[in-house]
């Protein structure tokens, strides 16, 4: 090829500038890496902006009670125990270190009385839990850390007279492959929006950061940059993936207009006071708590609002239970013929707080119902429904160092997985995200400081690469679809087939259809050129989404039970004999993927002792069980 | 519940361009990105658009509507008759990279050109200290979202390229009034480098970036007349001015 191509040399390039590749860069740049950020789109939009409800840390400012050893034992059970302990271990222990940080950063969230961090409800949290600014608390967070970049390269600039000589953001620049070389990382290709050009990055660390998978559904809360890149590169360079199945449907999406279907309505509004009905008026959620959770939920409604006021001596409403088990409930009483006039459920918060509270605590979503579906959220309950929203599943990584299964590749935030199990809870995103962020960046730093020699890129490679990224332009490809087109059926395939509920004989159609998606995929055409062209970013980004589809159809498939963000109509059980197993992915070639079964290792003994073992029988076998205290001080 | 209606999209790059004509279906419910979105599917899939989320958070997908700088996600159909035509232009102020697409590089410039948060040095994390009403200022100014309408907007730099050296813009100007504001940061002159270094005397408080705002901050009224007052307040209080002679003195 003819092409010159730009060529950059880093010691760690952190792909995706949302909230874990920005956190990710700061470490490297404070470990002394020349490190490059490149971001999808314009620096500071990446979707971690979109969260609204919280960090979840356990600060103990609001209820002192709040400890990381609660923390960790809510999320374990927001995973069914199918989490990485280790992953969830360390995410309680320093969440709130992370916070703190922020505030050094220049963060602003919102306070208690006595001038510390206020912290708020969340579905599945024991104590008041989540750091918030209102409901924008991930445009905070975003724009903390961009602004610590920022400041970083202040002071690079006092010290070089260069803004940019240890930290540079690229941006609206997508990668679409990695390099290896003698099987460690050595680099990745990608192009430029705004001119299409190409660029390669020759280093030998590479941080993927690049978020979900939400633009395979059609329903979905996700923007349009959350294509599975991270997760499709991965695989390509040869690293595995786990959880694939455990997909979280949020339960509140709006459902009308068409247009917004799928945006996000925050758990701030149920963590605040909200409430569920369906269009006969009832509260239907205490109709709905799974017997692992009786004991913790309240049985009426008199009792669930006295936890308001009251959480020390009455049990949480059930609109809090985590979010699989309310996305489902909702599914279930719209199948039954008591939805809300546009096939969701009603939210109302109108009749529980006043309009001046409503408007001060839950300020976004008051703006984006009265600008987009015409609804004063203060006068009449919204309509909500479920939306895909999060993907457990991701990159599997060693859980101190984030380093994937290939040497020099790292992975963070929601583009990994094992931290969430097979459902995550509501505010662990934006603490997982800055707590792995951090190890990712640290973790490329000490492997880069132990590497003896950088790892050439072969020129073949690039060439390969650079091929690749013009097929959809070439001869080749002539006469084949329109991207926009194959996107939306596999949209659909997946939406209708390996949505929320999942059965056999769907996803084995699926999987069929995945097949001749995958054909139309390699032989999409686009016109024009390759300045700011939509149509070829599309071209690009829709193999990694039908390469993680694959991997979601796959592992839902051979998952025979229900678990968290995965349910199955044909095996509606939890099957503690499913627990212990991780479903792991790898890619054969570029549309195909092998599926293998991994143990999961045992919990630390300490860890372990952590859960009474009445809550552990309804999630362990019998011979897993016998570590735990209670039995070894029967023993003794 | 569908109708056509008539849009005229500029397409073009940076150094050519024209208003396009298509005749584009419209459903109920619709904001104006779904409709550049649907012409995309269609009948121009090259159209280059910059967009996020869709919901209004990102600021992203910032154009001017029949000449009114807005976001297209926030825009509404149903605030336009059937029969109106709708006029979809890139942001004026900025240079077109493609379509509607403009380079906004500008803005992070201006962004890395304000000195940062300047902690106090004896507090360690998670000893911070501030009372909610104090956070509340510097708040109303963090909802910024950086669509950059108010830069775009602005008539210092919006008709003038030769003032864009000098002048950081409004959401600029806002950021030092928040970092002003800031209950814990102790850098020093803050206000006066606002006047001096950022071109705060650019602006004769017109208020359009406020109008323009989509999230209704009130950005001259509750950041940039205050910022403004407190360079007054500094430059011409005679004791800061006897001070400074002093302090000018002693040093020299």
């Amino acid at each position: 090829m003819s092409e010159q191509i730009e060529h950059h040399y880093f010691d760690v390039v952190v792909i995706g500038a949302g909230g874990a590749g920005l956190r990710a860069a700061i470490e490297a740049r404070l470990q002394g890496k020349r490190t490059a950020i490149i971001s999808k789109s314009l620096f500071g939009k990446a979707h971690t902006v979109m969260a609204e409800g919280g960090c979840a840390a356990a600060m103990g400012n609001v209820n002192p009670n709040d400890n990381w050893q609660v923390h960790y034992r809510d999320t374990m059970r927001g995973g069914k125990f199918l989490n990485n302990w280790r992953m969830a271990e360390l995410h309680a222990k320093e969440a709130p270190d992370r916070v703190w940080e922020l505030e050094t950063y220049g963060a602003l969230f919102d306070r208690t009385a006595d001038g510390k961090i206020s912290q708020r409800n969340f579905g599945g949290h024991t104590y008041p839990r989540l750091a918030h600014v209102g409901d924008r608390t991930g445009l905070e967070l975003i724009r903390t850390l961009q602004q610590k970049i920022v400041s970083l390269q202040q002071e690079d600039f006092a010290a070089t007279g260069d803004y940019e000589s240890h930290l540079r953001v690229f941006h609206e620049c997508t990668i679409t492959e990695l390099f290896r070389t003698d099987g460690r990382m050595s680099g990745c290709f990608g192009y430029f929006r705004d001119d299409g050009r190409f660029v390669r990055f020759d280093a030998p660390a590479i941080v993927l950061a690049t978020g979900g998978v939400g633009k395979s559904y059609q329903v979905t809360s996700n923007s349009w940059e959350y294509t599975g890149d991270g997760h499709a590169l991965a695989l390509r360079a040869g690293a595995t993936l786990i959880n694939m199945e455990f997909l979280q449907f949020h339960p509140t999406g709006m459902v009308w207009p068409p247009s917004v279907k799928g945006i996000l309505v925050t758990e701030s509004v149920r963590g605040d006071g909200g409430v569920l009905r369906n269009s006969e008026g009832k509260r239907f959620m205490f109709e709905y708590i799974p017997d692992v959770f009786r004991e913790q939920y309240a049985t009426s409604e008199e009792e669930g609002d006295r936890w308001y006021t009251d959480p020390d001596n009455n049990r949480r409403p059930p609109e809090l239970l985590p979010r699989d088990e309310v996305a489902r409930a909702i599914n279930s009483e719209v199948k039954a013929g008591r939805g809300s006039p546009h096939g969701g459920v009603f939210l109302d918060i109108a009749s529980r707080l006043s309009p001046e509270e409503i408007q001060k605590r839950l300020p976004s979503m008051y703006h984006q119902f009265k600008e987009l579906a015409d609804v004063d959220i203060t006068k009449e309950p919204m309509e909500v429904g479920p939306t895909c929203h999060y993907v457990m599943g991701g990159v599997e990584v060693d859980p101190d160092s984030g380093m994937s299964t290939v040497p020099g590749l790292f992975a963070a935030g929601e583009c990994s997985g094992g931290m969430h199990g097979s459902n995550r809870l509501g505010g662990n995103s934006l603490s997982d995200l800055l707590v792995f962020g951090r190890r990712a960046g640290l973790g490329a730093a000490e492997y880069v400081d132990g590497l003896d020699a950088v790892p050439a890129v072969a020129a073949a490679d690039v060439a390969e690469a650079e091929q690749r990224a013009l097929l959809p332009f070439s001869s080749a490809t002539e006469g084949g679809e329109n991207p926009f087109v194959v996107h939306l059926e596999l949209q659909k395939t997946m939406n209708d087939l390996v949505g929320i509920i999942r059965k056999a004989d769907e996803m084995e159609l699926a999987l069929k259809k995945l097949e001749d998606i995958a054909t139309r995929t390699r032989t999409v055409s686009v016109e024009g050129r390759r300045e700011f062209n939509p149509g070829w970013h599309l071209a690009l980004d829709l193999r990694n989404m039908l390469l993680v589809s694959l991997c979601v159809a796959r592992a839902a498939l051979e998952r025979q039970e229900s678990r968290g963000g995965h349910t199955r109509d044909d095996y509606p059980a939890m099957d503690s004999d499913w627990r212990h197993v991780l479903l792991v992915c790898s890619a054969l070639g570029e549309d195909n993927v092998e599926l293998a079964r991994k143990e999961q290792i045992p919990m630390r003994p300490e860890l372990f002792d952590l859960f009474e073992l009445d809550e552990l029988k309804k999630y362990y076998t019998g011979e897993e069980l016998g570590g735990h205290r209670a039995g070894s001080g029967e023993d003794s | 519940m569908s109708h056509w209606q008539h849009f005229r999209v500029w397409r073009g790059d940076s150094e050519k361009g024209e208003l396009v004509d298509y005749p584009v279906e419209v459903n109920e419910g619709e904001v104006v990105l779904d409709i550049i979105h649907r012409l995309q599917q269609t009948e121009a899939q090259d159209l280059a658009v910059r967009w996020n989320c869709k919901a209004g958070k990102c600021g992203s997908c910032s154009a001017e509507i029949n000449g009114r700088p807005r976001l297209m996600c926030m825009t509404r159909m149903s605030t336009f008759t059937e029969d109106e035509v709708i006029t979809v232009t890139p942001l004026r102020a900025f240079p077109v990279i493609r379509d509607l697409v403009t380079d906004v590089s500008f803005n992070y410039t201006k962004a890395r050109e304000v000195p940062s948060f300047a902690p106090p040095p004896d507090l360690a994390p998670g000893e911070y200290r501030m009372q909610q009403v104090d956070v509340e200022r510097g708040q109303e100014f963090r909802k910024c979202i950086e669509c950059f309408l108010c830069q775009n907007t602005c008539h210092v730099v919006r008709d003038h390229e030769e003032n864009k050296e000098a002048f950081a813009g409004p959401r600029y100007l806002m950021r030092i009034a928040e970092l002003d504001m800031h209950p814990l940061d102790v850098a020093q002159r803050r206000a006066d480098d606002a006047q001096d270094e950022h071109g705060l005397g650019y602006c004769n408080i017109t208020k359009c970036c406020s109008e323009v705002c989509p999230e209704h901050i009130k950005i001259t009224d509750n950041a940039l007349i205050p910022l403004k007052e407190r360079v007054v307040d500094r430059k011409y209080d005679p004791l800061v001015w006897l001070g400074s002679k002093i302090f000018k003195r002693s040093g020299a």
